[in-house]
């Protein structure tokens, strides 16, 4: 994409409607050691001779009417980013380059688009329409194809013809950068092909191992590999369409058609999905990912079906078709094996399938951070006695976690009820240094004591303390309308609770729970 | 008003009556609450199947938190729950906390907690899992006056608790009582803890409990205490039962209701 930040601002003018048949030379500037140089230009300005790198002030000398655009080089990653979801069509193994290339592992997929020469026409095309200069070449190896772009774009290489392919382009195609280019062409080295011809050995000596590493990915001798954005799911289905499809209906026909589809493949090898993602590909190019996830295997596509209609039901911002889907896309990025058990007569075993399935239900629909079970921690701090823990992940955990048994006879110890931050509340004065209050104000009401239980010490936790806490003294209180309090003194009376100046100061007081 | 409208009321009447009977649920399908006059008065029991409301004060909220429990306790039977609750109401009366849950003596395993974010996904979270007959009760939990739950939402919850056996209950902290298809309605307060020494007397919860509505018997108010060791509720032994005092004006609501009902 050699001409992206320019592309893409001239694409925001004519979706406004200001887009000009024939408008003057436009450039994108960046700010490069305190100038302003030329980051990207159009076709016009690159006719006028200006070039990538030049300052500023020199391309408006040379054509004082140009029109000059800041780079946004976020706005730029986005989009590229927009445009490698929209190339997961051909392949599932895109990688970024920035910062305006893309990296297409085709492997194994050109057949499904007519070869490789057709499968290269048909990308240039599409994105030519969406108004972005395209250069593209394949090759044997990643290095090899950017090589080629630069000079021959279109061309397809065959495998083992790299090194002669590009002999013939300047070293600057090789991209190796400002510093080695120049000093590759200082010494007589002008092409590729010349820099090819010397020993490698001194090529590394004078321009590092990094160099002639690129060198050789470019001539075709080992391949560097590419980080694909996305790690390829298990199993993919997919399905397109000559005339695209809009209407709700069709579009929940589809997913349920290829859920089969996928179930059926994922079935024969004894798979089930734990995280399906659904991709909507809209014919403007504009590419949507729904995803869900299962606390376990899924292995029905009725399942899939439903937790897909759940989301899409749910969905804060709708899916939108737009002028209608060409693609959709079903895919298992996460399968586990799953293994079939005897279901024996026993209720439970039954019933815990059904809330797992519950579970994920209300996850799809509200997302899965928002349905928790909990787990009993080994401490004695009340705020993380219990871990609060994904529902989907964490049921079977649940069920079997070991919780400290009550002690009989004794009225509760804890609070029903506890408040993720402790509330201050005022406490005019104790009658004892180390006593409960007598009557407290809490939420602007006061609550007079009538009955005390404690206190209840409890220290922090001095091996994990990353800051200084304090011991609490906490309180059962009953006040006079029979409401219950879980209250604590923050820090001890001497020696704990210091003011400013360094001496003993009043420790506070605060709610921490409400009993039943 | 003429005869023939008269029966024709009387003839409306009538299929009212036989819809609302046949309804009935089964004396089996009862829980006792373990709560002699309250079970008399619920024909047994807690109905399962059904919806039960209780209603409480903004500051009662955690007395009302620990009724539902204990009616969640008793009609769950060790199956799962699903505590349905509005971030909002979080932040206004605390957390349910875990422990605390297992201190009332109920497990707090089978506990399954959803947060949901607002009204509408809360109603439909609910609704979707009082479906589920996995499930021993459904509890949602809703703070202050909700418009979203009207006439339609509750009969909504209260067809789907019909269709699988599972147990609705609502906990309604800040609002006021609104018609609704539930099958009872309480209204709850906290009671002070049995009369005793002043300084020793912290026992167990003891909760002031007020049938305001109940489609098949007399309506009441009781004092109850949960008993966390057999975890079941009981009449708390050294305290007199303060029913309310009977309107000088009129005739106790809860005596009509029960020669209605009678």
């Amino acid at each position: 994409m050699p001409r992206l930040p320019i592309d893409r601002i001239q694409r925001f003018f004519n979706s406004a409607g200001l887009g000009k048949a024939n408008p003057e030379p436009s450039i994108v500037v960046i700010k490069d050691n305190n100038a302003l140089v030329i980051h990207a230009l159009d076709e016009a300005a690159e006719r006028l001779g200006l070039y990538i790198g030049q300052p500023l002030a020199n391309a408006r000398a040379m054509c004082p009417d140009l029109r000059v655009f800041d780079a946004d080089t976020v706005a730029d990653a986005k989009t590229l980013s927009d445009i490698a979801d929209w190339c997961d069509r051909f392949t599932p193994l895109v990688a970024l380059d920035p910062p305006h290339g893309l990296f297409l592992d085709i492997t194994g997929c050109a057949h499904l688009f007519g070869g490789e020469a057709a499968l290269l026409r048909t990308l240039v095309r599409a994105l030519g329409r969406q108004g972005f200069a395209v250069s593209a070449a394949i090759a044997g190896t990643s290095i090899c194809a950017r090589t080629l772009t630069r000079q021959a774009s279109g061309t397809i290489v065959a495998d083992g013809g790299e090194a002669e392919a590009i002999r013939s382009f300047p070293v600057s195609a090789l991209g190796a950068g400002e510093a080695i280019t120049t000093g590759l062409r200082r010494a007589g080295l002008k092409t590729i092909g010349d820099v090819a011809s010397r020993a490698p050995g001194e090529i590394t000596a004078r321009f590092g191992a990094r160099f002639s590493t690129l060198l050789a990915y470019a001539l075709g001798q080992g391949d560097a590999p590419i980080s694909p954005r996305k790690p390829l799911p298990d199993y993919i289905v997919e399905k397109r369409f000559a005339e695209p499809i809009a209407t709700d209906t069709m579009i929940a026909m589809t997913l349920s058609r290829l859920a089969d589809t996928l179930i059926a493949s994922m079935e024969k090898q004894g798979k089930g999905a734990r995280r399906l993602e659904a991709a909507f590909f809209r014919t403007d190019g504009v590419v949507r990912t729904i995803t869900v996830e299962t606390g376990r295997p899924v292995t029905r596509s009725a399942v899939v079906d439903r937790l897909f209609r759940e989301r899409l039901d749910a969905l804060a911002d709708p899916l939108d078709p737009g002028f209608g889907f060409d693609m959709v896309r079903l895919s298992a990025s996460r399968t586990e094996i799953v293994v079939q058990e005897q279901r024996d007569l026993d209720a439970h075993v039954h019933d815990n399938d059904e809330l797992a399935a519950l579970i994920d239900r209300i996850a799809a629909r509200i997302g899965g951070k928002r349905v928790v079970v909990h787990l009993p921690q080994d401490t004695h701090i009340p705020e993380s006695a219990v871990l609060a823990a994904s529902g989907q992940h964490h049921l079977a955990a649940a069920m079997q976690a070991e919780w400290p048994a009550r002690v009989a006879c004794e009225p509760p110890l804890r609070p029903l009820r506890l408040f993720d931050k402790p509330e201050p509340i005022k406490v005019p004065f104790a009658t004892v240094p180390d006593g409960p209050p007598h009557q407290f104000t809490w939420r602007r009401a006061l609550h007079a004591v009538v009955r005390v239980e404690g206190p209840e010490r409890i220290a922090m936790e001095w091996w994990r303390q990353d800051g200084k806490q304090l011991t609490r003294d906490y309180f059962r209180i009953e006040d006079a309308e029979g409401l219950r309090f879980w209250i604590f003194r923050d820090g001890l009376y001497e020696g704990e609770v210091f003011d400013g100046d360094g001496k003993p100061a009043s420790p506070g007081w605060y709610v921490h729970g409400l009993f039943a | 008003m003429s005869g023939a409208r008269m029966s024709a009321l009387a003839i409306l009447r009538g299929q009212i009556e036989r819809i609302e009977t046949a309804e009935v649920v089964h004396p089996r399908d009862r829980i006792a609450l373990g709560h002699g006059a309250a079970d008399a008065a619920l024909k047994g029991g807690l109905a399962r199947a059904a919806i039960h409301e209780v209603f409480c004060e903004g500051r009662q909220g955690a007395a009302a938190t620990g009724f539902v429990m204990g009616l969640a306790g008793r009609v769950s039977a060790r199956r799962p729950l699903l505590w349905v609750r509005q971030d909002f109401s979080e932040l206004e009366t605390g957390a349910l906390s875990m422990s605390g849950l297992s201190e009332l003596g109920l497990d707090p395993r089978h506990v399954v907690m959803v947060r949901a974010a607002d009204v509408e996904s809360a109603l439909r979270t609910s609704a979707d899992a009082l479906a589920c007959d996995a499930l021993g009760a459904v509890v949602l939990e809703l703070w202050g006056e909700v418009r979203q739950f009207d006439l339609v939402a509750s009969r909504k919850l209260t067809l789907a608790a019909q269709g699988s056996g599972v147990t609705g209950l609502l906990l309604r902290m800040a609002a006021q009582p609104l018609p609704s298809t539930a099958e009872t309605r309480w209204m709850l307060r906290a009671a002070h803890s049995p009369p005793g020494s002043v300084w020793s007397a912290w026992g167990a919860p003891v909760f002031d409990a007020e049938l305001l509505r109940n489609r098949h018997g007399p309506c009441g108010r009781w004092i109850m205490e949960w008993n966390c060791d057999e975890c079941q509720f009981s009449e708390p032994s050294t305290y007199p039962q303060p029913v309310v005092a009977a309107p000088a004006h009129r005739q106790d609501p809860a005596v009509l209701q029960q020669r209605r009902a009678g």
